[in-house]
């Protein structure tokens, strides 16, 4: 073990190791892709839910996503430990025992689940509690350390939160909801693989088959354009379906198209090669920061046209 | 009065301490959150008669 808790002094655990235990860039996505759900819900079906109800709802799926954050921040410090990207995470830089973030996540999930019943029902608390159990376990316990595929996989897990946002108003799934979903599935290889590029050495020291350790950053780059070919497509299916409107269309194929120009940039550069150039490398750390703009900026299209009635579908089923 | 020892081998310091306090503090604040969360639910729920059942 190289962690810093055997080289230096333990550190004192603060509010904020905590915070970041649970991951809170990624807690943000989740909220803001839940939240849009709940909201376009609303609006296609006429149910209103009580606002109060609506926002502890959301703190629900926040909670539920900082629990699966803890749970894998558990699970996986021993490699976090050795990655210099992870190594100053609460667990190996000693400020939070292992046994407490597992605590924290275990107790955080049941936390986050029962609010979710409470607040809207059954289903929604159910998918909540199994998107949990799917990134905890699924994905950081079986997928990430045995198959390259591990995060096209495991990227079910990041893509319930609009499905657990529409049922928890609903109380059942709509095909919009799993539109919404499908969306962020095919987004999050393309986004995981422009980070990828840049950390493959850090995930081949632990031995993690992240697909540029295993096939190689040629193959990366080439599967991060085929995943954003297809998840332009699927980006303009709510349009079809008449969930998303002119201003959602507009977004979702402007953004696609930047989307797809940034991985071409990418597909024909060097980054993730044993000898990349800086510019190659710039170009998956530009992907990567795009792919996140991407998904705030098409759900937040999502939320403008619901939310503030601006939604004029071009077709409608 | 028998006076209490502290447990042998557990010496914390003055940080340690500190650091303990603020995240009792912060842990009592979330379980009282929680507590308020779980009582504005209850009273949503039943203003709006969920769970309260039918008169005949």
């Amino acid at each position: 073990m190289t962690d810093a808790s055997l080289t230096s002094p333990p550190r004192h655990a603060t509010a904020a190791d905590y915070v970041n235990l649970m991951k809170p860039r990624i807690m943000m996505l989740v909220v803001f892709t839940g939240f849009a759900g709940l909201v376009a819900a609303s609006s296609v079906t006429g149910i209103a839910m009580n606002p109060v109800m609506a926002a502890i709802a959301t703190l629900a799926i926040a909670l539920g996503s900082g629990a699966a954050g803890a749970i894998n921040m558990w699970y996986d410090s021993d490699i976090d430990a050795v990655m210099t990207r992870t190594a100053t995470r609460p667990i190996p830089s000693g400020a939070v025992p292992r046994e407490e973030a597992l605590a924290l996540g275990l107790i955080v999930s049941g936390v986050s689940v029962m609010l979710m019943w409470l607040a809207s029902n059954w289903l929604a608390a159910s998918l909540l509690a199994f998107s949990i159990f799917y990134y905890g376990v699924i994905y950081t316990m079986w997928l990430k350390r045995a198959t390259s595929q591990n995060i096209v996989i495991g990227g079910g897990a990041g893509a319930f939160p609009p499905v657990i946002g529409w049922a928890a108003v609903t109380g059942n799934t709509a095909l919009d909801a799993w539109l919404l979903f499908a969306i962020i599935f095919m987004w999050t290889p393309p986004h995981f693989w422009a980070l990828s590029l840049l950390a493959h050495k850090e995930y081949a020291k632990v031995a993690v088959p992240m697909l540029p350790v295993t096939h190689g950053a040629k193959v990366t780059r080439q599967q991060v354009l085929v995943y954003t070919l297809l998840l332009v497509p699927v980006s303009l299916l709510p349009v079809a379906k008449g969930l998303g409107g002119w201003i959602y269309g507009l977004a979702a194929l402007g953004l696609g198209l930047a989307f797809i120009a940034y991985s071409v940039r990418l597909w024909r550069s060097d980054a993730g090669d044993a000898n990349a150039s800086g510019e190659g490398m710039k170009r998956a750390k530009g992907t990567f920061a795009f792919s996140i703009l991407y998904l705030f900026a098409l759900f937040g299209a999502v939320l403008v046209e619901h939310a503030a009635g601006l939604h004029f579908p071009l077709t409608g089923a | 009065m028998v006076e209490r020892q502290p447990p042998s081998g557990l010496q914390l310091d003055a940080a340690a301490i500190k650091a303990r306090t603020r995240r009792n503090l912060w842990l009592g604040l979330a379980l009282g959150g929680f507590v308020v969360l779980v009582l504005v639910v209850t009273l949503i729920r039943l203003n709006s008669g969920v769970g309260v059942p039918e008169r005949m």
